[in-house]
C-alpha cells in the first residue's frame, strides 16, 4: 500500500509545472521519497492451512469436578478437543470454538502440572498427537525476505494464545514426576524430533524459547535419541553455512549445546571432535554471526575446558576464517580470542602465539579504533599478560614493529595512548631486548628509504630462468 | 632483508643464466608462495602462463604435485586455482596425460567451501571429455567411487555431479557399479547428498537407457520426493520435468503423476512454490492429455493457494500456461477454469501477487481475441490499473502494446491517463523513470493530438524533475517523440518551452535546455537548430555558472555537424575562441576540445 503523497509543491507537479520557485534550490535528494512505514502484518500463521471441515466444538465437564473413574476418559477428550485447529487471522472467526479450547489446554496444563497419577500409558499416545497436530507445521514464507533479526520485528505466530499453552502442556509433560521415559520414546521418536528441530526456524522468539527449553528435557530424559538429536543439529548448522545462510534459531541450539557439550565424557569422542572442527569453527563465517556469537563462543571455550588439546584447533581456526572487511565481526572474533586466552593453558598458548599475535599486530594496526582498542585491551587482561611476559621473547618480535609504528601514526589519540601503554608494559618487561628490536626497527626503516626493498626484485632479474628451475625442484 | 627466505639462494645462480624472458615467470612462481593472498591469488590466476614456460614435462612432474600439496591454502586461491586446472588439459601435454589433474582435483572437490568443491566438479566435468574410454575406467571412474563413498558429505556431495559425465563412456559392469552409487547416494544419511543427488538426478536420467530410467530412477524419483525434508522433495519436482520429458505417453500416468499430484498438493509451500515455478516446463513436458486431466486443476488450486508466495509464481504463470494449452479446447479451458481464478488475483491482498499478474495478463488478449477482451479482460486491466500499488499500473502500461494490436489502445485511455498521471508523480524516482520509458510508445498508440492534450504537460515537467536520471531520461524522451511525431510538431511544441528554459534561475534547468539541445539538434534539422537553437547557446555562453559555459562548447561541439559553415565560422568559432581564453580550466578544455572536433582551428 503506498501512502506517501506527494506534496503540494512538487516541481515535477504539472500544476506547477514553469513556474520554477525562485530560490536556486539544487539538492538532488529531497527527503519526499522517505523509506516508506513497513506495511505488514505483524503476525501469520501457517496453522490453519489444511483442515477441511471445521468442527462445533462443545464445552466439556471441568477435570477437577470429574470421578476419579472418569478422569482419565475425560482428559484423553479433552486431548482430542485440543486437536481442532483455528483460523487466528481472522481474528473473530470461531470465538466460541477458541474459548473452549483455550480453557480445555488450560485444564490439561493445570492438571498434568500438579496432579499426581495422571500421566497413565493410553495417554502417552493422544498427548504426543495433540502436540504434534498443534506444533508441527510448515512455516510460512517470511514476510520480509531481508528480514535481519537484529534491525527488524519478527513476525510473530497469530495462533500463539493455543500454541502457547500447547508448549506449555508438552514442558509439563516433560517434566511431570510420572513421565516415563520408557513410554514416551515409542511416541516421541526421530521422526518427532526431527520435525521439532525444524521449528527452531521460527522466526517468533516466544516460540524458540519454549522449544529451547522442551528439547533440553528431550535430551535429558530420552538417552536413545541423544546422538540423533546431534546429528540433526549438525545437519541444520552445516546447511545453514554452506546453503542457505538462513535459519532462525541457530543461537537457540547452540545454547542448548553448550550444555551438552558440557556432559562430554573424557577423553572426546572423534565424532565430538569433529562436531568443533567441522561444524562449530565454520559457523564463525555466518554473516549473522552477531546474533549467536555469545552462544557460540561459550561453546567453543566449553570445549577447551573439557580437553585443552583442542585449542591449537580452534585457535587456527579463527585465524583461518579471520574477518576481512568487516570490522564489526572483527571485534566480535577478538572478544572470543579473549576469552579463550583466559582459560588457555600455557602449554597450549606456546603452539599458538606466533600466528595469533601476527593476527593481534594486523588488529593493532586497523584504521578503525574499536578494533585497535579491543586488541590493546588484552594487554589489560592480567593472565594474558602473564603469558606474554614468559614469552616475551617471541612475542615482542612480532608485535614490536607494529606498536612502533602505529604509536606514531594512528588518527585516533585513545589508541595512540594505549599503545604507548603497551610499549612501556614491554620495556619494563625486558628492556634490553626492547632497546634491540627499537635500534634494529631505525636501522632497518633507514634502509627501506634507501630502496634496498627492490634488492630481491632486481637479483630475480639477474637470474630469470634459472632461479624458476631451483625454485620447482626445491619442492 | 626481509625476504630472503625465498625459494631458493638466488645469489649462488648468479651468473648462471642470463634469459631475461623468463624472468616475469619467475616472478609468478615465487608469489604462489608468497604471504600475501593477494600475490599468490594473481598468480594462480596466470597459472596457465606458468605451464606453457615449464613446458609439460615439468608441469606434470613439478607443477602439479606442488599445486597438491597448496590445497590447504585460503579458499579464495583454491577457487582461482579449481578453475584453471579445468583448462589445463593441453599444458599437460593434451589427453594423454588429462589423468594427471585428477589428483588435485579430486583434493578440491573435497573441501568444505561450496564455491570451491563446486567449480573443482565443473572442471572435473569438463576434463572428463578429454579422457579416453579407457582412461576414463582406468583414472577417472575410480575417482568418482572414491568419493562416493568419502567419509565426510562433502566428497559425496562432489560425486553426485560427476556420475553423469562419465555413465554413457564405461563398459556395463562399469555401468552397473555407478547406478549402484547413485543409489546408494539418493538414500544418504545426511540431506545435505540427498538434496545433491536429488538436483543430479534429472541429469543422470537423461544418460540411462530408458529401462534403466524406469525400473532405477522411477524409484529413486519417487523416494526423494517423499523425503522428510522438504528441501530434498522441491528439487525432485525440477527432476520430474527431465524424467517425464525421457518417458513414452503411456508410462507417464503410472510412473510420474502419482508423486507429481502429490507434490502440487505438498504440506510444504515451498514445495508447491517449485511446481507453480515450473509449471510450464511441466506442462510441456506431460504432453497435452495431461495437462487437461490434471494440470488444469492442480494449476486452479496453485492460483488460489494460502501462501502469497505459491500464488505469485504461479501467476507468473497465467499466460505460458494458456498459450501451451491444446488448442482445440483452449478457449473453453481457460474461459472457464483459469479466468475465474485470474479475476480473484486482480483483488489478491498481497502485492506481489498482483503486481506478478499484471506482468503477463495483458498476453491473454491475443490468446483470447477482440470480443473476450473487451468483455473479460478489459475490465481486469482497468481495476488493475487503479491498483494502489504502482508496480501493478507500471506492469500494465509496459505490456500496452499486446492489447493493442487486439482491441486498440483507445478503449483503455480514458482509465489509461489518471494512471500515467498518477505514476508520472510517483513519489519514487525509479517508477517515474519506469513510466518514462513507456513514453514514446503510449505516444505513438494514442496519437498526437491525445498526446498534446494530455501528456506534453509530464513530459516537459518531467524535464525540471529533482533527480538527475529522470531529466536525462526526460530529454531522451523528447528526442524520441520528435522523431516520432516530426519536426514541424517539434518546433511548435516542444522547441519553445526548452528555449524558454534557458532563462531559468536555476543553473541545472539552464543545463537542461543544452541537454535538450544535444539531443534535438539532429532530429529536428538544420534549419530550427540554426535559426532557434543556436542563438540560445550562444548566449548562454556568457552565464555566470561555469558548468554551463563548459557545457555549452561541448553543445556547440554536439550541434556543430548539423549546422552549415557559414554558421560555424561565424559564430560558432569566435565564441569557442573566447571560451578558450575562459578562466575556468574546464571551459577552456572543453572548448579546446570543440575547436579541435569542428575543425575550426
Amino acid at each position: 500500500m503506498e501512502t506517501t503523497k506527494l506534496p503540494p509543491t512538487s516541481p515535477s507537479s504539472p500544476t506547477t509545472s514553469f513556474s520554477v520557485p525562485s530560490a536556486e534550490k539544487v539538492d538532488g535528494f529531497p527527503r519526499r521519497s522517505m523509506r516508506r512505514a513497513r506495511q505488514r502484518r505483524s503476525h501469520s500463521s501457517s496453522q490453519f492451512r489444511y483442515q477441511s471441515s471445521q468442527v462445533e466444538l462443545t464445552p466439556l465437564p471441568l477435570l477437577k469436578d470429574a470421578p476419579v473413574a472418569e478422569l482419565h476418559d475425560l482428559f484423553c477428550k479433552k486431548l482430542q478437543q485440543c486437536c481442532v485447529l483455528f483460523d487466528f487471522l481472522d481474528c473473530v472467526a470461531d470465538l466460541k470454538g477458541k474459548e473452549i479450547k483455550r480453557a480445555a489446554l488450560n485444564e490439561l496444563v493445570e492438571s498434568v502440572a500438579t496432579s499426581r497419577g495422571v500421566l497413565i500409558e493410553p495417554l502417552y499416545p493422544e498427548a504426543i498427537k495433540m502436540i504434534s497436530v498443534n506444533i508441527f507445521r510448515t512455516l510460512p514464507p517470511s514476510e520480509n525476505p531481508e528480514f535481519d533479526p537484529e534491525e527488524d520485528e519478527p513476525t510473530l505466530e497469530a495462533s500463539w494464545p493455543h500454541l502457547q499453552l500447547v508448549y506449555e502442556f508438552f514442558l509439563r509433560f516433560l517434566e511431570s514426576p510420572d513421565f516415563q521415559p520408557s513410554m514416551a520414546k515409542r511416541y516421541v521418536d526421530q521422526k518427532f524430533v526431527l520435525q521439532l528441530l525444524e521449528l527452531f526456524d521460527s522466526e517468533d522468539p516466544r516460540e524458540r524459547e519454549y522449544l529451547k527449553t522442551i528439547l533440553h528435557r528431550v535430551y535429558g530424559k530420552l538417552l536413545g535419541l541423544r546422538a540423533y538429536i546431534r546429528k540433526q543439529i549438525n545437519n541444520i548448522f552445516l546447511r545453514f553455512i554452506y546453503e542457505t545462510e538462513h535459519f532462525n534459531g541457530v543461537a537457540e541450539l547452540l545454547e542448548i549445546l553448550g550444555s551438552i557439550i558440557n556432559g562430554f565424557a573424557l577423553p572426546l569422542k572423534a565424532e565430538h571432535k569433529q562436531f568443533l572442527v567441522r561444524v562449530l569453527i565454520p559457523l564463525h563465517t555466518a554473516k549473522s554471526l552477531s546474533i549467536f556469537h555469545a552462544q557460540l563462543a561459550y561453546c567453543v571455550v566449553q570445549f577447551m575446558e573439557k580437553d585443552a588439546t583442542v585449542t591449537e584447533y580452534i585457535i587456527r581456526g579463527l585465524l583461518k576464517y579471520w574477518p576481512k572487511t568487516c570490522t564489526q565481526k572483527e571485534v566480535m572474533f577478538l572478544g572470543e580470542i579473549e576469552e579463550i586466552l583466559d582459560v588457555i593453558e600455557p602449554s597450549q598458548f606456546i603452539r599458538v602465539q606466533e600466528p595469533l599475535f601476527k593476527q593481534i599486530a594486523a588488529c593493532i594496526s586497523s584504521p578503525h579504533f574499536q578494533v585497535a582498542e579491543r586488541a590493546l585491551y588484552f594487554w589489560n587482561n592480567e593472565y594474558i599478560l602473564s603469558l606474554i611476559e614468559e614469552n616475551c621473547q617471541v612475542i615482542l618480535p612480532l608485535v614490536f614493529a607494529t606498536l612502533y609504528r602505529v604509536s606514531k601514526e594512528h588518527w585516533n589519540q585513545t589508541i595512540v595512548s594505549l599503545i604507548y601503554n603497551v610499549l612501556k608494559t614491554f620495556m619494563e618487561m625486558n628492556s634490553k631486548l626492547f632497546d634491540d628490536l627499537t635500534a634494529s626497527y631505525k636501522v632497518e626503516k633507514q634502509n627501506w628509504s634507501q630502496g634496498v626493498v627492490n634488492f630481491r626484485i632486481r637479483l630475480i632479474y639477474l637470474h630469470g630462468v634459472s632461479c624458476l628451475i631451483k625454485m620447482c625442484r626445491y619442492h | 632483508v626481509a625476504e630472503e627466505g625465498g625459494p631458493c639462494s638466488l645469489s649462488k645462480m648468479a651468473g648462471a643464466d642470463g634469459d631475461d624472458s623468463l624472468y616475469p615467470i619467475a616472478v609468478l612462481i615465487d608469489e604462489l608462495r608468497n604471504e600475501d593472498v593477494q600475490l599468490r591469488l594473481n598468480s594462480i590466476k596466470k597459472l596457465s602462463t606458468i605451464a606453457l614456460a615449464l613446458g609439460v614435462e615439468r608441469t606434470r612432474t613439478e607443477l602439479l604435485p606442488f599445486l597438491t600439496d597448496t590445497i590447504y591454502d585460503e579458499d579464495e586461491v583454491l577457487l582461482a586455482l579449481a578453475e584453471q586446472l579445468g583448462n589445463f588439459t593441453m599444458l599437460v601435454g593434451g589427453p594423454e596425460y588429462v589423468h594427471c589433474l585428477l589428483p588435485p582435483l579430486e583434493s578440491l572437490a573435497t573441501v568444505e567451501e561450496t564455491v570451491v568443491r563446486d567449480k573443482a566438479v565443473e572442471s572435473l566435468r569438463k576434463i572428463s571429455q578429454e579422457h579416453s574410454p579407457v582412461d576414463l575406467e582406468v583414472h577417472f571412474e575410480p575417482l568418482v567411487k572414491r568419493l562416493a563413498s568419502g567419509d565426510w558429505f562433502t566428497s559425496r556431495t562432489s560425486a553426485c555431479g560427476l556420475f553423469s559425465v562419465c555413465y554413457p563412456r564405461v563398459s556395463s559392469t562399469v555401468k552397473a557399479e555407478i547406478r549402484q552409487h547413485f543409489r546408494t547416494l539418493c538414500s544418504d544419511d545426511t540431506p545435505m547428498v540427498r538434496r545433491a543427488a536429488a538436483s543430479k538426478l534429472g541429469e543422470f536420467a537423461k544418460v540411462l537407457e530408458l529401462d534403466y530410467v524406469k525400473s532405477d530412477i522411477i524409484s529413486l524419483f519417487t523416494a526423494l520426493a517423499s523425503d522428510e525434508q522438504d528441501s530434498v522433495r522441491l528439487l525432485a519436482v525440477e527432476a520430474c520435468v527431465s524424467i517425464a520429458t525421457l518417458l513414452p505417453q503411456e508410462d507417464l500416468e503410472t510412473l510420474v503423476m502419482p508423486t507429481l499430484r502429490q507434490a502440487a498438493e505438498d504440506k510444504s509451500w515451498r514445495v508447491r512454490y517449485m511446481v507453480a515455478d515450473k509449471f510450464s516446463e511441466l506442462q510441456k513436458a506431460v504432453g497435452p492429455e495431461i495437462t487437461k486431466n490434471d494440470l488444469v486443476p492442480a494449476f486452479q488450486n496453485l492460483l488460489k493457494d494460502c501462501e502469497a508466495e505459491v500464488r505469485a509464481a504461479a501467476a507468473n504463470k497465467v499466460k505460458e500456461f494458456c498459450e501451451n494449452l491444446p488448442e482445440d479446447n483452449r478457449e473453453q479451458i481457460i474461459m472457464t477454469h483459469i479466468l475465474p481464478c485470474v479475476k480473484e488475483l486482480v483483488s489478491d491482498t498481497n502485492q506481489h501477487v498482483k503486481s506478478a499478474l499484471a506482468s503477463v495478463i495483458m498476453g491473454l488478449s491475443t490468446i483470447l481475441g477482440k470480443d473476450n477482451t473487451i468483455e473479460h479482460l478489459l475490465p481486469l486491466f482497468l481495476a488493475q490499473l487503479k491498483d494502489e500499488c504502482p508496480e501493478v499500473r507500471l506492469n500494465i502500461i509496459s505490456n500496452l502494446d499486446c492489447v493493442n494490436e487486439v482491441i486498440g489502445i483507445r478503449q483503455l485511455s480514458q482509465s489509461l491517463l489518471p494512471a500515467i498521471v498518477e505514476l508520472a508523480e510517483d513519489a519514487k524516482w525509479r517508477v517515474r523513470l519506469a513510466i518514462i520509458e513507456y513514453m514514446p510508445l503510449l505516444a505513438g498508440q494514442l496519437g498526437v493530438e491525445f498526446f498534446d492534450e494530455k501528456l506534453n504537460t509530464l513530459c516537459m515537467a518531467w524535464l525540471i524533475d529533482h533527480v538527475y536520471a529522470i531529466r536525462e531520461a526526460a530529454t531522451c524522451n523528447l528526442m524520441k517523440l520528435v522523431e516520432k511525431f516530426g519536426a514541424e510538431w517539434a518546433q511548435n511544441t516542444i522547441v519553445p518551452k526548452v528555449l524558454g528554459m534557458a532563462n531559468d534561475p536555476n543553473y541545472l534547468h539552464r543545463m537542461t535546455t543544452l541537454f535538450c539541445i544535444n539531443a534535438l539538434s539532429e532530429a529536428c534539422g538544420q534549419d530550427i537548430t540554426t535559426k532557434q537553437m543556436l542563438p540560445v547557446v550562444l548566449k548562454m555562453s556568457n552565464d555566470q555558472v561555469a558548468n554551463v559555459r563548459f557545457n555549452v562548447a561541448k553543445s556547440l561541439q554536439k550541434i556543430g555537424p548539423v549546422l552549415d559553415s557559414n554558421a560555424l565560422q561565424t559564430e560558432v568559432k569566435p565564441v569557442l575562441e573566447k571560451l578558450a581564453t575562459d578562466t575556468d580550466m574546464d571551459v577552456k578544455y572543453f572548448a579546446q576540445e570543440a575547436i579541435s572536433v569542428l575543425a575550426l582551428a
